[in-house]
């Protein structure tokens, strides 16, 4: 069954000169391993075509049940030279949020 | 065991101080530490410093600390800001004048040597080759256009001020925990090179350092669970001589603290969670474990350090041209059509005008303009209204003018609209940013604490 990441999840992000960083957070210890399967840094580059430029890195922080994503050429060339609305990228992590992913 | 209570200030200038007496009156605080400078914060002061060579801190600091000192005082509460922004001793003069007017007596201490701009020649000469430190580009090319560079400093020399007797701190940049980390370490007497207590600190700096944003602000779950955000708390940690910390806020206070809460917090703007670098320590963030003991109330424990880095890193800003943006809105039926519709009309014009534009950005507010094209088209044909909003960016003020002098023409020769928004916008000019390392020993050489009596 396919589910929007919404339902299963929490996420901030935040900026750094032309970086985003999204953290992802599941609720509990399966559906961060869940996520850990299924939302790779590859998946993450092809959710986000046409508003980065650049590679997707991922650390994993099984800690406090979160995955870190940091996007680079994420913010028309960061916060203060950028055109976009959402020059801060404020809004990425319910971007991310979009994502579906195969549940079982 | 001794312990220090800490209540978090600002989250950037422009953020509200009422949540902070709260902390200072019912939270039971020895010290706040404020945070007023956003990543480029330093950008904005340049252009005060610019009209007026005595400006350039950030200007809420003064009628804060002239609020907040009247009940800070007679508790003992000490003060740590970096609103010194680019000119700590400006800073200090305004409060020094305003304390005096006041009468009352208290030590202000400085922090300077951050400002580095002028020091780009004699870096280079050194060695330093200042390259872009994400892209490796040279900085040649920049360079002419720079407006202020700044090195993150530690918190040694805020730990000299406290301990100099300061009552209250003024710094220009440093990594903002360290604003956190100065008291901890000044009460604990943390030794420099005992890393893990270093990277606890660090962790609680880094929670507290954005306001609200600890306690339920800007929440990206369950935001309508959190209560009261009209009279949020902002949070207040207690540090133990072992490193322990629990995190809280005051009594009676809107928000909350929970292990959601913090856990958003914890990882914001960080990117390697098990290298969360700071001058004075880098920060293994991934063997911390926070634990929720009460309501509002968690123990974080176990983060780990590594010893401090031989670099710190400056984040400069150049002049990248200028934007010119206009907006222009659109009613049901066919509200986006409409706008499309227009958009197409002023793209021919600027081709027409010549307008000469490095890139130009078409959003249509209320249907993409913050997921792009990420946006559900599901109901794009049935939207109650849509605003056109167009960005362009160009060499200067001029060029980038010319985009709004398209739009008002609209209203009476473009597809049935319902008004601008906000009539004409003022080109801005536009800054790019260049974050690079430099040796540490070759910028804390400059670094300087001053305190001075009113």
């Amino acid at each position: 069954m396919k589910k929007r990441l919404v339902e299963l999840a929490h996420a901030r992000s935040g900026d750094k000169g032309d970086k985003a960083d999204i953290s992802l957070f599941a609720f509990d210890r399966a559906t961060y391993d869940l996520f850990a399967r299924e939302v790779t840094a590859a998946r993450v580059k092809e959710h986000f075509k046409g508003i980065i430029t650049g590679e997707v890195e991922r650390y994993e922080v099984p800690n406090v049940l979160a995955l870190k994503f940091v996007l680079h050429g994420a913010l028309n060339g960061g916060a203060s030279r950028s055109l976009r609305s959402d020059g801060l990228g404020k809004s990425l992590s319910s971007a991310l949020l979009r994502m579906e992913i195969e549940v079982p | 065991m001794k312990s220090v209570r800490i209540a978090g200030g600002l989250g950037f200038y422009g953020d509200s101080w009422r949540p902070i007496r709260a902390s200072i009156e019912r939270g039971n605080v020895h010290y706040v530490a404020s945070d007023h400078l956003a990543e480029l914060t330093l950008a904005i002061l340049q252009k005060d410093r610019q009209r007026d060579p005595n400006l350039g801190y950030t200007r809420d600091f003064a009628p804060m600390l002239l609020d907040l000192l009247p009940i800070a005082i007679p508790r003992g509460v000490k003060f740590i800001l970096n609103a010194g922004g680019l000119n700590p001793l400006a800073a200090r003069e305004v409060l020094l004048n305003a304390l005096k007017k006041s009468g009352i007596k208290l030590k202000v201490g400085v922090v300077l040597g951050d400002a580095v701009l002028e020091r780009f020649d004699e870096l280079q000469a050194a060695g330093v080759s200042l390259a872009h430190m994400d892209t490796g580009e040279q900085i040649a090319a920049v360079r002419e256009r720079m407006v202020f560079a700044s090195a993150y400093l530690g918190a040694r020399p805020l730990v000299e001020a406290l301990d100099a007797g300061a009552g209250i701190v003024l710094t220009g940049r440093v990594a903002d925990a360290a604003l956190f980390l100065a008291p901890i370490v000044h009460e604990l007497g943390w030794r420099w090179d005992d890393w893990d207590k270093l990277a606890q600190g660090i962790v609680v700096g880094h929670l507290l350092e954005c306001s609200g944003q600890a306690t339920g602000g800007n929440f990206g779950g369950d935001w309508r669970s959190m209560p009261d955000l009209a009279h949020i708390g902002y949070p207040i940690a207690e540090v133990w001589e072992n490193g322990e910390a629990v995190i809280s806020k005051a009594p009676n206070t809107g928000g909350r603290v929970n292990f959601d809460t913090l856990r958003e917090q914890l990882l914001y703007e960080v990117h390697d969670p098990a290298h969360y670098m700071t001058p004075d320590v880098d920060v293994d963030m991934t063997t911390l474990h926070m634990e929720e003991i009460g309501p509002d109330v968690v123990r974080v424990s176990g983060a780990t350090g590594r010893p401090a880095p031989a670099t710190l890193k400056i984040v400069a800003g150049y002049e990248d041209g200028v934007m010119g943006q206009a907006m222009i809105g659109y009613a049901w039926p066919d509200a986006l059509a409409k706008a499309q519709a227009a958009a197409g009309i002023i793209q021919q014009q600027m081709i027409e005008v010549g307008l000469k534009a490095d890139e130009t950005v078409i959003e249509y507010l209320g249907y993409n303009s913050i997921h792009g094209p990420l946006a559900d088209s599901t109901y794009a044909g049935e939207l109650n209204e849509v605003y056109l909003r167009i960005a362009v960016r160009c060499a200067d003020k001029r060029e980038a003018a010319k985009l709004g002098r398209l739009f008002p023409p609209l209203a009476l020769s473009g597809p049935p609209f319902i008004g601008g928004a906000g009539g004409m916008i003022e080109p801005r000019g536009l800054l790019g940013i260049w974050p690079t390392l430099a040796r540490r020993d070759i910028i804390e050489e400059y670094v300087r604490v001053s305190v001075e009596e009113s």
